[in-house]
């Protein structure tokens, strides 16, 4: 298990050095003055001359990356072009938000999901079976953006049941549980679909094996064998499935956070996309993308350390 | 004598173990492959999702192709006075706040989708079989820094990518091109590489190799015939992806500009007028399911046909 640990790990950390180098070199390769492309037109004298001294850009291109490296080692990712304000802090005051929408996405996804695909599997080919089949099917078809545009319309504007924007009042919970209804609707739904059929599949494989068949023979109760004994087994295609998706469940989120107009790191890359504040647009992908790895990392651990053979296999 | 293993259906060397004369097991070999062909269509013929799939996607193709016949008014034409309309007989699907046919608008916002489908797709196949045959076949090094490589790519959720790449160039078609090309490479890069590794030590690529074929000879001609098939079907099933990557970005203002019809420049306009008009995001959004349905619906089928392996593959 160590070695595998030390393995995964480092795979994780070159990976992250090499999306560091991607988003350095993004500003290089782009045709052009680094300073107006990463500044904007709008900046002041005073601004670019600060930049300049900041990134080094007066040094060679190797240089000015080992102290970008260094820098974003230390937890410095540089400062707001227009603010000043440290670009660490203005992401990490965003994050909160966006962990919260895509757990609670995921969350409700998985309390519907699996019970669905279990539902399934044990009644494989019935009329039942089919129909929650073409539903997972539909649920997966439509983007997630489209779904964040669509229930918007349906539940807040038409029927008026939900808030439409925002995140609620800040100190109000239950103000702010309203607000996240519908963002958290939109993201998690492909995902219903996705375990349904996940699980499904990973179950309708374990029901044929032996120990359940003797299971039944035994005498347990089919209820007790499907949740205690298949699922378990069952379950883990499923937790590397979910760490996967997780780029897909950030993606889902930058729309529901540009389409609800609510704070986040999507919609703080968004708006700095548009106002052209290269420096925090920068900071705000590294940390999004590293949170990814790392919780494709955790989940391929988790599996690891449920199921032996994987261990041996890298 | 000639060793040609992508005659037969299984992609490996047909073995004389029959002790029929050579022509003879030629005709019965490519006989059960005919036979093989046949029974696999009539699977699809009965095969309701898939029949239903292809219906959809005909009809995506049909009126993308077809949109200067079938538009009953430009695109682009203003009519200022009946702008925001709902559907009406005039209009069937409403007009925008230009007072531009939302339904003619569609189907030319067909064209774009289908226009970056098909570019987007079989640019990135033909770039990931290459990738992915060059890694499985060429030296280790190699393999290893192709494999870090496409991890790197992978851990950027697409849309932060793309966000991050159209801060620093600017929104446009190529683009949105480019991005969906770079992100869908290493998965198809991942299979063919992984179907390289399985056959390279087989005998008729040894066999081939010690008659002094050279490396490109090896790969274009014996390699890519039993690696392409299972990567058509993944092929298919990525066209909902990318239609989805250009609707999001263009949506967001990141990907085609207005005023050119996309179904994402659609969204984007009704989503701004959401509270007026909602038949623009309900007109602009339901051609997007359809088409990314046809596709899954239609991309299962063949895969539960022809390679039901794949189904965990995702």
């Amino acid at each position: 298990m160590l070695a595998y640990l030390l393995k995964r790990v480092g795979l994780a950390l070159a990976i992250i050095v090499a999306v560091i180098i991607v988003l350095f070199s993004l500003l290089h390769l782009i045709p052009g003055d680094p300073i107006t492309i990463a500044l904007g037109p709008r900046a002041t004298p005073e601004a670019v001359q600060r930049y300049i001294e900041k990134m080094h850009l007066d040094e060679p291109v190797i240089v000015q990356f080992a102290v970008y490296l260094k820098n974003a080692a230390m937890g410095d990712l540089g400062v707001d072009v227009f603010s000043d304000r440290s670009v660490t802090w203005i992401v990490l005051d965003q994050i909160g938000f966006t962990v919260v929408l895509v757990v609670a996405g995921l969350t409700w996804a998985i309390l519907l999901g699996i019970p669905l695909g279990c539902f399934s599997a044990v009644r494989p080919n019935t009329l039942m079976d089919r129909v929650t089949g073409i539903l997972s099917v539909g649920t997966i078809a439509v983007p997630s953006f489209l779904v964040s545009i669509w229930s918007l319309l349906f539940f807040a504007i038409m029927l008026g049941w939900l808030p439409a924007i925002g995140a609620g009042e800040p100190g109000n919970i239950g103000d702010q549980l309203l607000h996240l209804v519908l963002p958290a609707f939109a993201v998690g739904l492909g995902w219903v679909g996705y375990l349904a059929r996940m699980v499904r599949a990973s179950m309708l494989e374990v029901m044929r094996e032996n120990y359940i068949r003797a299971a039944h023979a035994f005498g347990l109760p089919p209820r007790k064998i499907v949740y205690r004994y298949a699922l378990r087994i069952a379950i883990l295609p499923t937790i590397t499935l979910i760490g996967m998706g997780f780029s897909g469940l950030l993606s889902g989120a930058v729309f529901a956070e540009v389409i609800f107009a609510r704070p986040g790191v999507g919609k703080l890359i968004f708006d700095t996309v548009m106002s052209r504040n290269f420096p925090v647009v920068q900071g705000a992908v590294l940390i999004t993308t590293s949170l990814y790895i790392i919780i494709t990392l955790l989940s391929d651990l988790v599996v690891a350390w449920l199921d032996p053979r994987v261990r041996e296999a890298l | 004598m000639s060793v040609k293993p992508s005659d037969s259906a299984t992609g490996m060397p047909a073995i004389d173990s029959t002790g029929l004369a050579g022509d003879v097991r030629q005709r019965t070999v490519r006989e059960t492959a005919g036979r093989e062909r046949r029974e696999k269509l009539l699977l699809f013929l009965r095969n309701g999702q898939g029949m239903f799939g292809l219906i959809l996607i005909l009809l995506f193709f049909a009126s993308a192709i077809f949109a200067p016949w079938l538009a009953p008014y430009d695109p682009n034409q203003l009519d200022i006075p009946v702008r925001l309309s709902g559907p009406s007989w005039d209009h069937l699907a409403g007009t925008d706040q230009l007072g531009r046919d939302t339904f003619s608008r569609v189907l030319y916002g067909g064209r774009v989708a289908l226009k970056v489908a098909a570019i987007g797709v079989s640019v990135s196949l033909l770039i990931g079989v290459a990738l992915g045959m060059l890694a499985g076949y060429g030296p280790q090094w190699l393999d290893n820094l192709m494999l870090l490589a496409f991890d790197t790519v992978r851990a950027f959720p697409t849309i932060v990518l793309a966000l991050a790449t159209v801060a620093l160039t600017g929104p446009s078609l190529g683009m949105v091109l480019a991005i969906i090309i770079v992100t869908l490479i290493p998965q198809y890069a991942r299979m063919a590489r992984t179907s390289t590794l399985a056959i390279r030590s087989t005998e008729f690529i040894v066999a081939e190799r010690s008659l002094g074929a050279n490396t490109f000879r090896i790969l274009h001609r014996h390699v890519m015939p039993n690696v392409i098939g299972p990567l058509l079907i993944l092929a298919a099933m990525d066209v909902p992806v990318v239609v989805t990557i250009e609707a999001g970005l263009s949506f967001l203002g990141l990907g085609v500009l207005p005023p050119t019809a996309s179904w994402g420049t659609i969204l984007n306009e009704g989503y701004l007028a959401i509270r007026d008009t909602p038949s623009l995001v309900i007109a602009g959004g339901i051609p997007l399911v359809l088409t990314t349905l046809g596709f899954t619906f239609f991309g299962e089928a063949l895969r539960d046909i022809f390679d039901p392996r794949l189904r965990k593959g995702r």
